[in-house]
């Protein structure tokens, strides 16, 4: 090494010491040291709220080099399956990013390849924090499996409140109502009701079970309590085939990208369209509205005091290469300060019930709506989204769906529900 | 002639691409061989288990694919890569018959037209679904063209999401005729190249593999069950036949290929000797009797090679679909979209069923050509 190397090391070395020694963070550092590598879909617009967790990361823990794995693609459909192959080849990440909920229970802990993080949560004390719900949705007999970073809501009603009021309508309360207004909306010429390519679809389908079968309906579902082939669930098929004749459906739906679905609303051509509340972050951010008055949101209808979930959480693999420097990133995921770090920029609410959400500079109104319904509403998972059902459903429900739009026929759409509950083991029993 | 050295030589030269293929191609196949007759993925709970025990199950899996009402999405998929196959094939030729033929004539400016028919073949399929499918949106593209222009209504062609079935027939009845086409199919193609390389020998292995088809049919006679419940198969709705909203693909496919199979044409007709046509014009035909009667005939190696570069193209096509109309749309399906569906729902054994059929339409199609040409190159 040469000498000149070695004052330059020694340089920085005291200066190192002497940031340290000032450094604000009370925190104290630790001698955790290695690498952490950790695996995320969470590329392009995502990006930076993944940069913000993993540079208070590299502040807590400045001796860990952390390497963002990430593999770009909408709601991870590439990153799955890479993940899985780099599962079977015995090479798991330290720590991957995973729909909580089933879609990590019904694959990975099935395959039992997940650490139980029940320790983590008594130690951190998150069992105060954490809503019940969320937790029962993480967890099995045999423990708990991930750490929820932030939790979007599913069933949410967009409007735009000016042309609501131009056409003198009320925004629905129960599918029943939309179904009754749906007319005027049609012979005043628009749309009332936009639905976008084949997933948006689907995730129209589980607002509309909701808002007819109920929370406790909805959730007897997936425990196998609720009859999927009886009158009540025949129900929430009539009127979701009611629905889609009052959308746009089979005319010009197909690979139409949720946001110019949501466009549609916003210039007057469309007059209601159900989607997740990301959706709050392309209308404030992209399209620059102001939540109340570009637009509106209403839960989706029927489904008031109900928050239909879904939460992208890290889990720790059984034979992560750093499991110390994984179980520190899970701490930081859990706790206020990342929460807080986190889902500002990520246009989402905390999962813990102390976040920061009353701070205006931090989130806007409608996520402090969407945080006040968090605290009080009861909780269930979505379907779509990974929450409520396995892989297995969650990946072939779209044909229960074509097989419903084709035949108009409710009774075969609930057998094939029925022969998918069956197969995929996805409702209980 | 050549020594013993010199065929060590050779040996040792072919010998690392000979192993990489046995392992990467010939393995994998029958791996993937392997694991369709097997349970795995199933029962999801178990699909990625550490080490989790795969069964053997005969030909359970096929049997799903080809019976189950959950499953007519498979059907549809492979039923519509059959028919896309005939349209994409057809309009392919022609239409590279018709470019090739113009450029025959001896027109000014010959080399700047070649290039340009020919310059959509240099783009991947992907890039030409992405365009296609901007072009073809319900309301983009040339849909709204003639409102950009004429200021006309926009049309509302429903290109990649139309829900009309054309030549429809019910799969319990018309699976069995299905099958029995296919095998025609390929016992025409078989003729044809015996034909073509005037090999008597040929008929009778031809002969012997359609017979061994039919047999199959009978012996598998369990895959030719009908659905398990035609309530629920969507086929009973929709109907099993060319769904129109292929179309979409096949006029992007179209566009890619044909100047390609103008260029071989083009070649092949350049190939002909200028003194056969003016004999045919001595002894009085017509300009069209030149063609119907001079040329066409010698160009029918040159359709064949066509057929063969196209049909395996066709048969497999995944990226174009892939990018035209994405994973779930419900009226465009082909087999390759289904085993990446395969990876979403871990359905490790029905995803490599899947792929061993398209496995066996396709080396239906180059088989043949592969032992035709192996044979001529022996002679």
């Amino acid at each position: 090494m040469s000498k000149r190397l070695l004052s330059l090391c020694s340089l920085a070395l005291v200066f190192a010491v002497m940031v340290g020694s000032f450094a604000p963070t009370a925190r104290a550092q630790d001698d955790l040291s290695g690498s952490l590598e950790i695996f995320s879909w969470w590329a392009g617009n995502e990006g930076p709220a993944l940069e913000a967790l993993l540079a208070l990361y590299g502040e807590q823990h400045p001796g860990v080099e952390v390497i963002n794995a990430t593999v770009a693609g909408g709601s991870g459909v590439n990153a799955r399956a890479v993940l899985k192959t780099r599962m079977e080849g015995g090479e798991p990440p330290d720590s991957f990013q995973v729909h909580a909920g089933q879609e990590l229970i019904g694959t990975w802990v099935a395959a039992e390849r997940m650490e139980d993080l029940t320790f983590l949560f008594e130690e951190q004390g998150w069992f105060d924090v954490f809503p019940e719900g969320l937790i029962d949705l993480l967890s099995t007999e045999e423990g708990i499996w991930s750490v929820p970073v932030n939790i979007h809501r599913s069933n949410v009603l967009w409007y735009n409140p000016a042309k609501v009021a131009e056409w003198g309508i009320e925004v629905p309360a129960t599918w029943d109502d939309f179904l009754a207004v749906c007319p005027a909306i049609q012979d005043a010429g628009v749309t009332p009701l936009v639905v976008g390519e084949a997933w948006t679809v689907n995730h129209l389908w589980e607002s509309v079970a909701l808002g007819v079968l109920g929370a406790e309906g909805w959730n007897g579902i997936w425990t196998g309590e609720t009859d999927v082939m009886g009158e009540e669930f025949l129900a929430v098929w009539d009127t979701f085939g009611k629905v889609l004749e009052c959308s746009n459906f089979g005319e010009d739906n197909a690979g139409l990208p949720w946001e110019q679905a949501i466009d549609r609303v916003v210039d007057g051509s469309a007059a209601f369209n159900v989607m997740g509340d990301w959706a709050a972050g392309y209308l404030t951010t992209t399209l620059e509205l102001v939540p109340g008055e570009g637009f509106g949101y209403a839960p989706a209808p029927g489904t008031d005091g109900v928050f239909l979930m879904l939460s992208d959480s890290f889990g720790l693999p059984v034979g992560a290469p750093n499991r110390d420097a994984a179980v520190a990133w899970l701490a930081l995921l859990g706790s206020k300060e990342g929460q807080d770090a986190f889902n500002p920029l990520k246009g989402s609410i905390p999962a813990r019930t102390d976040g920061d959400v009353t701070n205006p500079e931090l989130y806007n109104s409608y996520l402090q709506s969407a945080a006040a319904d968090w605290a009080t509403d009861t909780i269930v998972g979505s379907l779509v989204h990974g929450a409520a059902a396995n892989e297995n459903f969650a990946g072939n429900f779209g044909t229960v769906v074509d097989l419903f739009t084709a035949s108009g026929a409710p009774e075969a759409a609930a057998a094939e529900f029925m022969a998918l509950c069956e197969s995929s083991g996805a409702c209980g029993g | 002639m050549y020594n013993r050295k010199d065929k060590t030589i050779a040996f040792l030269m072919i010998s690392p691409s000979l192993i990489l293929l046995a392992i990467f191609v010939y393995f994998f196949i029958g791996q993937t061989a392997w694991y369709s007759v097997s349970d795995w993925g199933v029962d999801p709970a178990t699909a990625l288990k550490k080490g989790v025990e795969k069964n053997y199950v005969g030909l359970d899996n096929y049997h799903t694919l080809m019976s189950s009402a959950s499953d007519y999405e498979f059907r549809l998929a492979f039923i519509s890569t059959f028919y896309f196959t005939i349209f994409f094939l057809g309009s392919c030729l022609i239409l590279g018959f018709f470019l090739a033929f113009l450029l025959d004539q001896r027109i000014k400016g010959e080399g700047v037209f070649r290039t340009i028919f020919l310059f959509p073949m240099s783009l991947s399929f992907v890039v030409t679904g992405t365009i296609w499918n901007w072009l073809l949106k319900p309301r983009g593209g040339l849909n709204i063209l003639p409102n950009k222009i004429f200021g006309a209504d926009p049309l509302e062609y429903k290109w990649l999401n139309s829900d009309s079935t054309l030549f429809k027939f019910e799969w319990m009845q018309g699976g069995n005729l299905f099958y029995l086409g296919i095998a025609l199919f390929a016992f025409a193609l078989f003729t044809f190249v015996a034909q073509k390389r005037s090999l008597s020998w040929f008929w009778v292995v031809a002969a012997g593999l359609v017979l061994w088809l039919i047999s199959a049919a009978g012996f598998w006679g369990k895959i030719w069950l009908p659905i398990d419940d035609p309530v629920r198969d969507i086929g009973t709705y929709q109907g099993y036949g060319y769904n129109a909203a292929l179309s979409g693909i096949v006029i992007a496919a179209t566009w890619q290929m044909a100047g390609y199979v103008m260029a071989l044409f083009l070649a092949g007709i350049r190939g002909i000797s200028e003194e056969l046509r003016e004999a045919a014009r001595v002894d009085g035909c017509a300009e069209w009797q030149v063609y119907m009667h001079i040329i066409l005939p010698q160009l029918r190696p040159i359709a064949l090679s066509a057929i063969i570069i196209l049909g395996h193209i066709s048969l497999k096509i995944f990226d174009l679909v892939y990018a035209m109309t994405g994973i779930d749309n419900k009226y465009v399906k082909v087999p390759g979209i289904l085993m990446i569906k395969g990876f979403r729902s871990n359905e490790w054994a029905r995803s490599s069923a899947v792929a061993m059929v398209m496995l066996f339409a396709i080396s239906l199609v180059i088989i043949p050509y592969l032992w035709s040409n192996l044979r001529t190159e022996k002679r």
